[in-house]
């Protein structure tokens, strides 16, 4: 161990703060970590893990604050003046260029040189060189990205960094497309480098995986940092607590009394890629089922499959006696399977941001307000001034751009738009993403009243507290698979949390106790 | 912590790997070879050098374009202007390519230089102005067009006939016509004498260009903005300065494909239907030729061969006897099979929400 080295902090960040367009990313952030030293930073979706490293890595500037590298003020504008500082980060949305062969992506932004020319046969010795290093030996230099398993990619992108060679390495989720000998491979390697003195800040989900090998833990919440400690200074229970806590408490329905109903839509052993490893999953008439876990444990893959966007998905589906997997959105919406799907992103694929409201109000269901091959104004007009007074939509003309609107009454016309095809099943992708809070509480209301009329609602959420509010029952998903289900009382933030993290005994804490801020 | 034994697995070979990786250039390579090789055999006076060097000397001007298509196709763009600009720099060659030697000289390098310059405009547009390649080029096309016009109001010009004499035939007759070589009747020089001059020009101007350009970090940037923009600039790559050089080297292989127009027609043409038809054909070419339209995959020379291939198929129709009616309908089948290949990828896609990223 170098001790000069690491008794004193390598990055300090002070008084940090971030909006994305008014939200809130990070707030008075004080933050310092050092060189030699595994440093896990942990968290909930939206806890401000992804922008504080974006800052540190120079892919976002912070509106406040100072970051400090090595005792020198630094202001990075984009992520090579980091690699210049020595912070290097490898990113969770892989940066590699599929197209290109391994060498080239390892020495992308600083090729060797030979008469000004790239001199490819250096550059596959540095790439076989950096691959020995994360013993990869296994990956030819000359191979395509595109031919490489998802887990053999990340491993290049590793090499990637590490040709930087980086004072701080900066790995966010990066073990989590890797498989399990790869994860194996790369502990051992964190390890290499922590002995040689480099600083690594270690963004997971896999709570096994930071008591496996972290020295420090840092936790996150709601963009402020909360605390950190050594390892094994808290307990499993402790550290979820300490990642729970809410600002805004939501007013949800009352829920109807928990009952035993008889599955509508029934999911067996759905698979897709590697996204989809095996879900089973039931839905009954008037129950409103959460799908529950962290980002990008196949919650989205799943609806999408559900619609019929994803080619390739195994398993079965049926809705009532009827086996049915859509082979695409018409095929979901129309005949006999009336599935509807509220989009994740209302901007591409909710809304046609230039047509009018009524035109948007229209599109899932033409078919209905047509008579022969025209469209029927006087019905059309019909069906959108009901759509509008239905969900109370604040508009001044349904002529006018739905652009036009705010926030949350786009969502609104999201969800009339497929309202409007009266849905025995309806599917939602995180509906109240950005949207103000009394949207948000109109929006809970609603989904009660579908229920009652006998939708099956399959709801994803990044928010716990709404999954808690408006679910009969919340179906945790971790790596393509339903770890656990809850229902009624069983619905807790703690449970939801431990379920996330994929912690497989249950937290037993049966009263929450404050959480020093 | 456990120690794995580590075995590395055999490596395939570097011509093995090659191949399997550059599949779409060496079927087109394949494909240009079984057609020619078809043509000769079925042509009625077999395979003559005549025939050859008349076969290249139609072929030099698409392949440049197509050439120039692939300079912006592998970024993932598209040029709707190589034509026009080939057009444009007939028109100037036309009128400066004559005269006093160093006058002949210096009227190629000012047609050449014109396409460049042409090139660069497009590429000032596109970088600062924001703009759509293929809208932007759509626009400047147009005025390339307009300004050919002003140029040579009628079709005409008086290229050195020297120059047009020695660039359409074999070596020997450039040789001959410029006195090198003891008038090219020197022993060592007959082996080669028979080589159509055409063809030299291209594959050394391509050669020239694109072996060095490919091993730049700005050759390089081309290929990852093609590949991933967004992970281009995460990783700091020059994305302007790569798309400057794109279009700047599209509108110089454009300029030569305009100059050798010249020379071999002996004089330049504001012909508007010619440039959209060389435009179409060049982005077939380089589909034929292994480039895929997303951006990212091929090479320029995969390019010229994909124009070699169009040019092939055009040949069977003079010996075929086909009726001259139905060459446009078979040739734009043809342009409709080769675009389509590019659509064979959408085929792989898992996600169909990602067919319209």
């Amino acid at each position: 161990m170098l001790d000069g080295q690491a008794a004193r902090p390598f990055a300090e960040l002070s008084g940090v703060s971030k909006y994305f367009s008014g939200a809130r990313a990070l707030e008075g952030v004080d933050f310092s970590c050092r060189r030699g030293s595994i440093h896990a930073i942990l968290g909930e979706n939206g806890a401000g893990k992804s922008t504080l490293i974006k800052i540190m890595a120079g892919v976002v500037q912070p509106d406040t604050g100072t970051l400090t590298v090595e005792g020198t003020e630094h202001k990075f504008s984009r992520p090579s003046d980091a690699a210049k500082a020595g912070i290097v980060c490898v990113f969770q949305e892989l940066s590699l260029m599929p197209d290109l062969t391994v060498a080239d992506n390892i020495s992308i932004s600083d090729p060797p040189r030979r008469f000004g020319l790239i001199d490819s046969k250096a550059q596959r010795d540095r790439a076989e060189r950096l691959l020995a290093r994360i013993h990869c030996e296994d990956v030819d230099p000359r191979a395509l990205i595109r031919d490489l398993s998802l887990s053999r990619r990340q491993m290049v992108e590793i090499a990637k960094a590490l040709g930087k060679s980086p004072k701080l390495l900066i790995l966010d989720e990066a073990t989590s497309a890797l498989t399990s000998r790869d994860v194996e491979t790369v502990h051992n390697v964190l390890a290499e480098l922590r002995a040689e003195g480099t600083g690594m800040l270690f963004i997971s989900h896999r709570m096994h995986e930071v008591e496996a090998i972290c020295d420090t833990l840092s936790v996150f919440r709601n963009g402020r940092h909360i605390e950190t400690f050594d390892k094994g200074a808290r307990t499993q229970n402790e550290i979820v607590k300490l990642m729970i806590g809410r600002d805004i408490v939501h007013k949800f329905p009352p829920k109807p009394p928990p009952l035993v109903r008889k599955p509508h839509l029934a999911i067996e052993g759905l698979k897709w890629e590697n996204r989809l490893n095996g879900v089973s999953l039931s839905v009954g008439k008037g129950e409103i089922v959460g799908l529950g876990g962290l980002d990008g444990q196949g919650q989205k893959e799943l609806l999408l499959a559900l619609f019929g966007v994803l080619r390739g998905v195994e398993g079965k589906v049926t809705v009532g006696s009827t086996a049915v997997l859509p082979a695409s959105p018409a095929d979901a919406k129309g005949g006999r399977n009336r599935i509807a799907l509220v989009p994740e992103d209302r901007k591409t694929e909710g809304l046609m941001l230039p047509m009018s409201i009524s035109d948007n109000l229209l599109a899932a269901s033409y078919d209905k307000v047509s008579q022969g091959p025209f469209i029927d104004r006087a019905k059309s007009r019909q069906a959108v001034g009901d759509a509008v007074a239905q969900l109370q939509i604040k508009l001044n003309k349904p002529e006018d751009p739905v652009a036009s609107l705010s926030g949350g009454n786009q969502q609104k016309v999201v969800i009339a738009k497929w309202l409007m095809t009266d849905p025995e099943i309806l599917l939602l992708n995180d509906p109240t993403r950005g949207i103000d809070v009394g949207t948000k509480q109109e929006l809970y209301r609603l989904m009660r009243e579908l229920a009652d009329k006998d939708t099956a609602i399959l709801f994803y959420s990044t928010d716990y507290a709404e999954l808690i509010g408006c679910c009969d029952r919340v179906a945790v998903m971790y790596d393509g698979r339903i770890v656990t289900e809850f229902s009624g009382d069983a619905i807790t933030e703690e449970a939801l949390v431990a379920a996330a993290l994929n912690i497989t005994k249950p937290v037993e804490t049966p009263e929450r106790q404050p959480v020093p801020a | 912590m456990s120690t794995v034994a580590i075995t590395t697995p055999p490596r395939a070979s570097a011509i093995g790997m090659s191949i399997r990786q550059n599949r779409g250039f060496y079927g087109a390579l394949a494909l240009l070879a079984v057609l020619y090789i078809v043509y000769n055999l079925i042509h009625p006076r077999g395979f003559s050098t005549n025939v050859f060097i008349a076969n290249t000397n139609e072929s030099v001007a698409l392949a440049f374009v197509a050439m120039a298509q692939a300079m912006t196709v592998i970024m993932g763009g598209l040029d709707l202007s190589v034509g026009a600009v080939m057009t444009l720099t007939s028109c100037i060659a036309s009128e400066m390519v004559r005269g006093e030697p160093w006058q002949i000289v210096v009227g190629c390098i000012v047609s050449v230089a014109a396409g460049a310059g042409f090139g660069l405009v497009n590429g000032l547009v596109i970088v600062y102005g924001r703009l759509q390649p293929i809208i932007a080029t759509l626009a400047t096309g147009a005025v390339a067009v307009g300004l050919a016009l002003l140029i040579r109001p009628e079709p005409g010009g008086e290229v050195d006939l020297d120059l047009n004499w020695a660039a359409t035939n074999s070596l020997r007759d450039l040789a001959e016509t410029y006195h090198l070589f003891e008038d090219g009747e020197a022993s060592w020089f007959q082996p080669i004498a028979w080589f159509p001059v055409p063809l030299i020009i291209l594959v050394v101007i391509a050669a020239a260009v694109w072996i060095p350009f490919r091993r730049t970090v700005t050759g390089r940037t081309l290929y990852a903005i093609g590949s991933s923009e967004g992970a281009a600039y995460m990783s700091g790559l020059p994305i302007n300065r790569a798309k400057l050089w794109a279009f700047t080297l599209a509108g110089f292989f454009a300029g030569c494909a305009g100059l050798y127009l010249a020379i071999q027609t002996g004089s330049g043409s504001a012909d508007i239907p010619q440039a959209g038809a060389y435009t179409l054909n060049s982005i077939a070419a380089v589909v034929l030729g292994g480039i895929s339209l997303l951006g990212g995959v091929g090479t320029v020379i995969g390019a010229l061969v994909g124009a070699l291939i169009l040019r092939a198929i055009s040949f069977y129709f003079r010996i075929l006897s086909v009726d001259p009616l139905l060459q446009p309908l078979v040739e734009g089948v043809v342009l409709l099979a080769a675009v389509s290949l590019g659509a064979i990828r959408t085929l792989r896609v898992k996600n169909r929400l990602e067919l319209f990223r």
